[in-house]
């Protein structure tokens, strides 16, 4: 590309002073209160946070206000404010505009099934949904299957958020050191504090800043959105350029580059890319816990209400893709090479004095720390409780679990900083790829479980197996037509047909047939099956029911040693 | 029979889920149908069709939402209402099959 030669050709970018003394102001403030996050809303008795209840869902007290900020900053996450403008100023509305719909599309399904989840966690003491997997199957291999899927979709995840942070400071000039270590060194910095601060607050640090980076992405949004269109001659000279940029032919694949408005080939990809997104969003552990950390079953929906407010904010992002298009931003990476997760990043820079690009860029750079914690706090959660516990250490006490999990969430950040400074950047994308296209694999096990205990463990088993298997190698055949490397996109066309579709969709669809299909086989062979430690009743439990350990207790208390179990 | 088995929720009432079923189904859906909204006119200050009809579904999306959440609400509180009014057996839940 002639585009990345001229690149070439720029000295190394100078340092903006102003915007980089506001991001590290913003950073020292923000790391201040996730250390003393530690003692929010921690009783006397509590202090240390002992349990994965006080550290990995900080309390499970977290009301309307708190979750809404919590949430908000788990789902929206740093790289989707750099990759959704990203992929709408490279390639148009295909690839980065149906976040919109699937971000749409997420809050009915999220009132539909999570107060149930919410339910049977509170009444049976459930921190993952593996928890919940193996209380109603009684499956040690679907438990850890479901487990592993979580904790192998969500390491991508966190180097992705580190992606983000490096696209902040690439703009920044930092990072243009001719030593590598010292061009990591400010990412590594500040990975090392937010490791710090989560190990001591565990899920109340995240909570307590996501408030303020919600707060500093509201502001930077309604500002670019307002003065940037007014400023480069409105709305419809915007789309016009666009329009223009996204007409020219592409010459690795002979067709135009993107497309403003979707054609009628893409709309089956566009809408099985918002839908699958959609439905895998909340099978990820951190969204989970962010869920489980809610103090009533009302609590997720009324947020589910509300929280579209975020998808807005999203919406006119995306659409500044399409500004920076228009403003001729030309997104150059430290190593002089064009780099389209710089866009945003660098429009801020070229268009508003230095100290509110610095604002915007903390926005995003804190963006990043939020999720990056919640998600190692979720998969440590996994590892500790459905492979430590159930595979390892079944006696574990409380504490010893809450010790494990602060350990493992320090070894799973420093993996994924490894993931981002020793590989090619691609390979976290790819890897998130197929992460989206797992987790969506643990659905019929997850959803289907909330409503009917018909399907057999081991059908699900076979189902996710299946699945993963497929999606796995259909994704590995899709080929990049400029570069001809694997893992091209995330979408291919259905077998024995020529639609193109969001491969998750495929392979879920797989994976349910084979799940209901083995069930009947398994059923009709008499196959054993796991047992149910939930009833009814969990599923429509609130807070003040009562947890059912407690009533246990109290019943060996009243009653006689019962003859048969109780469940 | 056992107190951890003791009702949370009184029988429901078929009338509230199925109209919240269908509103959620719609919100679902809807969103779905690119060809609907794949267009370019009417431009809203110069913005095409499918951005600010997009943007602006987020806000109807919401108040379904919010129209979903009264109607569930409302049922939740009367079941849980009759179950406190009752000494607990087993039957409630059991026995209905519907759930939210």
């Amino acid at each position: 590309m002639n585009a990345a030669v001229l690149a070439a050709a720029v000295p190394a970018r100078p340092v903006n002073g102003a915007a980089l003394a506001v991001l590290i102001v913003i950073f020292v403030l923000v790391a201040l209160m996730g250390f003393l996050a530690a003692r929010w809303r921690v009783k006397p008795a509590e202090r240390g946070l002992k349990s994965l209840d006080e550290w990995g869902l900080g309390g499970r007290g977290f009301g309307n206000w708190v979750t809404w900020f919590l949430l908000g900053g788990d789902l929206y996450t740093a790289y989707t404010f750099i990759a959704v403008p990203a992929a709408i100023w490279s390639t148009g509305a295909v690839t980065g505009f149906f976040a919109v719909p699937y971000t749409i599309v997420l809050y009915p399904i999220v009132f539909l099934l999570m107060a149930r989840l919410w339910s049977v966690s509170h009444r049976h003491g459930f921190v993952t949904p593996a928890d919940f997997v193996g209380g109603r199957y009684g499956s040690k291999a679907l438990t850890t299957a479901v487990a592993v899927t979580g904790i192998v979709a969500t390491m991508p995840y966190i180097a992705l958020q580190l992606v983000g942070i490096k696209a902040v400071l690439e703009v920044l000039g930092l990072g243009n050191a001719s030593n590598p270590f010292l061009a990591d060194l400010p990412l590594i910095i500040a990975f090392v504090v937010l490791a710090a601060y989560t190990y001591t607050a565990g899920l109340r640090a995240p909570a307590m800043i996501a408030v303020v980076k919600d707060l500093l992405i509201y502001i930077v949004i309604i500002v670019a959105i307002i003065w940037l269109p007014s400023h480069l001659g409105g709305w419809g000279q915007i789309f016009d350029v666009a329009e223009k940029k996204m007409a020219v032919t592409n010459p690795a694949t002979g067709n135009p580059v993107g497309s403003v408005i979707p054609g009628a080939a893409s709309y089956s990809a566009y809408w099985t890319l918002a839908l699958g997104s959609a439905m895998a969003l909340f099978m990820y552990p951190h969204s989970i816990t962010g869920v489980l950390a809610t103090k009533s079953r009302n609590t997720i929906r009324r947020n589910a209400v509300v929280l579209p407010l975020y998808s807005v904010v999203l919406g006119l992002l995306a659409l500044l893709g399409y500004v920076a298009i228009k403003a001729g931003t030309v997104p150059v990476g430290a190593n002089g090479v064009i780099n389209p997760q710089l866009v945003v990043p660098q429009l801020f820079l070229d268009n508003f004095p230095g100290w509110f690009a610095g604002i915007a860029l903390a926005a995003i750079a804190v963006g990043a720390l939020v999720p990056a914690a919640i998600m190692s706090i979720a998969a440590s959660n996994l590892f500790t409780r459905n492979i430590y516990r159930d595979l390892i250490r079944p006696d574990a006490t409380p504490a010893q679990e809450a010790r494990v999990s602060k350990i493992t969430s320090l070894v799973v950040k420093l993996g994924a900083l490894v993931f981002v400074l020793a590989m090619d950047q691609s390979a976290a994308i790819n890897m998130q790829l197929l992460g989206g296209i797992w987790i969506l694999q643990t659905f019929p096990s997850i959803v289907a479980g909330l409503y009917t205990r018909w399907f057999h463990r081991r059908a699900l088993l076979l189902g996710w197996a299946v699945g993963i298997g497929y999606g796995t190698i259909a994704a590995y055949n899709v080929i990049n037509p400029a570069t001809h490397a694997h893992f091209g996109g995330s979408i291919a066309t259905i077998p024995f047909t020529n639609i193109p579709i969001y491969i998750a969709i495929t392979a879920f669809a797989i994976n349910a047939v084979v799940s209901v299909l083995f069930t009947l086989v398994f059923r009709a062979a008499k196959v054993k099956d796991g047992t149910d430690i939930t009833t009814a009743n969990d599923y429509g439990a609130d807070e003040h029911d009562p947890k059912v350990a407690k009533v246990t207790a109290e019943e060996k208390l009243l009653e006689p040693a019962p003859e048969a179990p109780i469940l | 029979m056992s107190t951890s088995d003791a009702p949370t929720r009184g029988p429901a009432r078929r009338l509230p889920y199925v109209v919240a079923g269908v509103l959620l189904a719609v919100a679902i859906v809807a969103p779905l149908l690119v060809p609907l909204y794949a267009r370019t006119d009417p431009r809203l200050y110069g913005m095409p069709f499918f951005y600010w009809y997009q943007i602006l579904s987020v806000f109807i999306e919401a108040l379904i939402l919010w129209a979903v959440y009264l109607i569930v609400t409302r049922e939740d509180t009367r079941r849980r209402a009759a179950v406190r009014d009752l000494p607990p057996t087993r039957s409630a839940d059991d026995a209905t099959g519907v759930t939210s």
